[in-house]
């Protein structure tokens, strides 16, 4: 019995890695990796990945330039409807992906809320780039937020206080204090805002569709192209892997860039008084 | 000669902070216990809180005034403010953060020279010792140029070693300063060494306000006598002999004093106002009261002894010569000119 135990957690450990590892490196095993990189030279993969990269450009500099603020203003105010307003905020993060897609086909859509408005001004936002990028920030944009009011939380509010009476005004204050301190906290939100954006797929494909060269994300061509060029859609695949890995390592490593920023002086001290 | 005038009402948590106070191009010190609302009055004047009520001047230009609605951002207030754990910025080197208030970058070396940082210009926060994190803080409230000087506690965060010395650079530099300058602490000792005038806060009101030596020499209340390190002694106070005032103790015994007062009143005796001795000495003393000693305890050079209710100071000589241990009867002595009355409600 006592050596049962420490035999069924080694067991269940080996068979949870090998499930989740297994399957990943089937994408890579199953042809050479030379066949790899010319599956990805295909115009499917090239044109998903050109709308990938724009997409995800805009969508990630819409998510910080709006997301800073309001997660700054979410962090440091204190206001009636504040905690309503966080869990707005948190909604989407719980929503399933086919519910954002039909939301924004009903606000956007060329009968939606705003859709109708927009058509007469001659904007079409359905299945655009546009709506690319909005079922993007829509998803993903909360991960950022979220993240970003823990950050800007974990702020000692008495070195804003400081910075105010440096003479520092609000703006100077959040520039010079505020972003900096919670920087750390800020890319590791837009880390996990990068990849839930980068795997959209169901609000994607409701809102924006699955247009070659026009909407058609690399989520979405490994789906479009599994039953018709398995090859493809395994190199977009392996990519997508090698994208994710290196954006978890960039979350994992942040911790550890702040911690050398107190180890920093002293190689500074060191060089100085040599 | 500069003026801040403070006028305050404001409600905190547990107490209501009610004060009014003018410095001049002087140090005030505000002492008192904890939960007392100094460090409100700090952040009020600063205009990191918005009190309730009030007015808050510089030489009659209002930074704050609730009835006309005059509230400017602390920016815009010319205040250095040293906070209690020095709130340094940990990502900018002591150079930035010297630099992040100056008015006038050419005054920031001249500033870590003369509070002798200037060879930790390049470090960060987190590698100096206390007294060093101490002085880069003075030194960047000191770079903005400020009219008004405001320290939180600013010797709590160091230890005894460390305090001593930068207690007393402290007050070299509040005195070539010549600031209007608020010190809040909770240790007498500072506030007598650092401030011309010390104001004593209970409960949010200012209780006394006077130099050091007059708050020893005339404590108006018991809590300031207290403050001050005396003991205190309750009783009944009527006329005595010799023009004396008589004060029966509810410990038992007598007390003569040259104060006046009548009804319940506290004597207050310093420590260093006590005498000890094996048998009332025939001398000047009239106050003698006779008790074992409850507690001896060396500190340095003296022995502070406690005698029944009342606590004394002598040198570990006489101590050792009296041959004094623990449980022993003695009797303490002092006299009627070295005991305060205090008249209580």
């Amino acid at each position: 019995m006592r050596r049962l135990f420490p035999l069924i957690l080694f067991l269940a450990t080996f068979t949870t890695l090998a499930f989740l590892v297994v399957p990943i490196a089937a994408i890579f095993l199953r042809i050479p990796p030379g066949d790899l990189f010319v599956a990805l030279g295909s115009d499917v993969a090239r044109d998903a990945l050109i709308v990938t990269v724009e997409t995800t450009i805009v969508a990630q500099a819409l998510i910080i330039a709006f997301g800073t603020p309001t997660a700054y203003l979410l962090a440091t105010r204190t206001f009636p409807g504040r905690s309503l307003a966080i869990t707005l905020v948190e909604l989407p993060l719980v929503l399933p992906p086919a519910v954002a897609g039909i939301g924004l086909l009903a606000t956007f859509g060329r009968l939606g809320l705003l859709g109708s408005s927009l058509s007469a001004l001659g904007v079409e936002v359905a299945f655009t780039k546009i709506a690319v990028v909005l079922a993007v920030m829509f998803v993903a944009g909360p991960f950022y937020i979220r993240t970003g009011v823990a950050a800007f939380g974990e702020v000692d509010s008495t070195l804003t206080d400081a910075a105010r009476t440096l003479g520092a005004g609000p703006a100077r204050t959040f520039g010079r204090v505020a972003l900096p301190l919670a920087l750390s906290g800020l890319t590791a939100g837009a880390a996990l805002s990068f990849a839930r954006g980068i795997g959209e797929f169901g609000a994607t494909i409701m809102f924006a569709g699955s247009l070659q060269g026009v909407t058609q994300t690399l989520s979405l061509a490994v789906y479009e192209q599994f039953d018709v060029d398995f090859d493809t859609a395994l190199a977009i695949g392996a990519l997508l892997v090698v994208v994710s890995a290196a954006v978890l390592l960039t979350v994992k490593l942040i911790p550890s860039w702040r911690r050398s920023t107190s180890l920093f002086p002293t190689v500074s001290a060191t060089s100085a008084s040599s | 000669m500069a003026s801040l005038d403070i006028t305050l009402s404001h409600g905190l948590r547990d107490v209501r902070l009610e004060l009014t106070l003018e410095v001049g191009s002087e140090t005030v010190a505000l002492v008192g216990p904890s939960g007392a609302g100094k460090s409100s009055v700090l952040r009020a004047i600063a205009g990191l809180l918005r009190p309730d009520v009030g007015r808050i001047a510089l030489d009659g230009t209002a930074w704050l005034d609730t009835a006309t609605g005059v509230d400017a951002p602390p920016e815009n207030r010319s205040v250095g403010l040293v906070f209690q754990e020095y709130a340094l910025f940990p990502h900018l080197s002591v150079r930035a953060n010297v630099a992040f208030g100056a008015t006038n970058g050419g005054l920031v070396d001249d500033v870590l020279e003369r509070m002798r940082i200037g060879g930790l210009a390049r470090e960060r926060p987190a590698r100096l010792s206390g007294g060093e994190r101490q002085r880069v803080a003075l030194a960047r409230a000191i770079a903005r140029e400020p009219a008004v000087l405001l320290l939180d506690e600013p010797l709590s965060a160091l230890d005894a070693h460390t305090r001593d010395t930068v207690r007393g650079e402290l007050r070299e530099l509040l005195a070539s300063l010549r600031l209007p300058t608020i010190l809040v602490t909770h240790d007498f000792e500072d506030a007598a060494s650092l401030a011309d005038r010390v104001g004593v806060m209970v409960d949010g009101r200012l209780l006394q306000v006077g130099t050091a030596s007059a708050l020893v020499a005339a404590p108006a209340d018991p809590f300031v006598a207290r403050f001050t390190g005396a003991t205190l002694l309750h009783g009944v106070a009527g006329p005595g002999r010799d023009g004396l005032t008589r004060v029966v103790l509810d410990v038992g015994g007598v007390a003569f004093t040259t104060d006046v007062g009548v009804g319940r009143v506290a004597v207050a005796v310093h420590p260093w106002e006590v005498a000890v001795s094996r048998t009332a000495p025939e001398d000047a003393t009239v106050n003698h009261i006779e008790a074992p000693i409850d507690s001896l305890v060396t500190i340095g050079n003296r022995v502070r002894i406690r005698v029944g209710p009342l606590a004394g100071e002598i040198t570990t000589g006489s101590a050792e010569r009296l041959g004094l241990r623990e449980g022993e009867t003695v009797v303490a002595s002092f006299k009627a000119t070295a005991a305060r009355l205090i008249q209580l409600a």
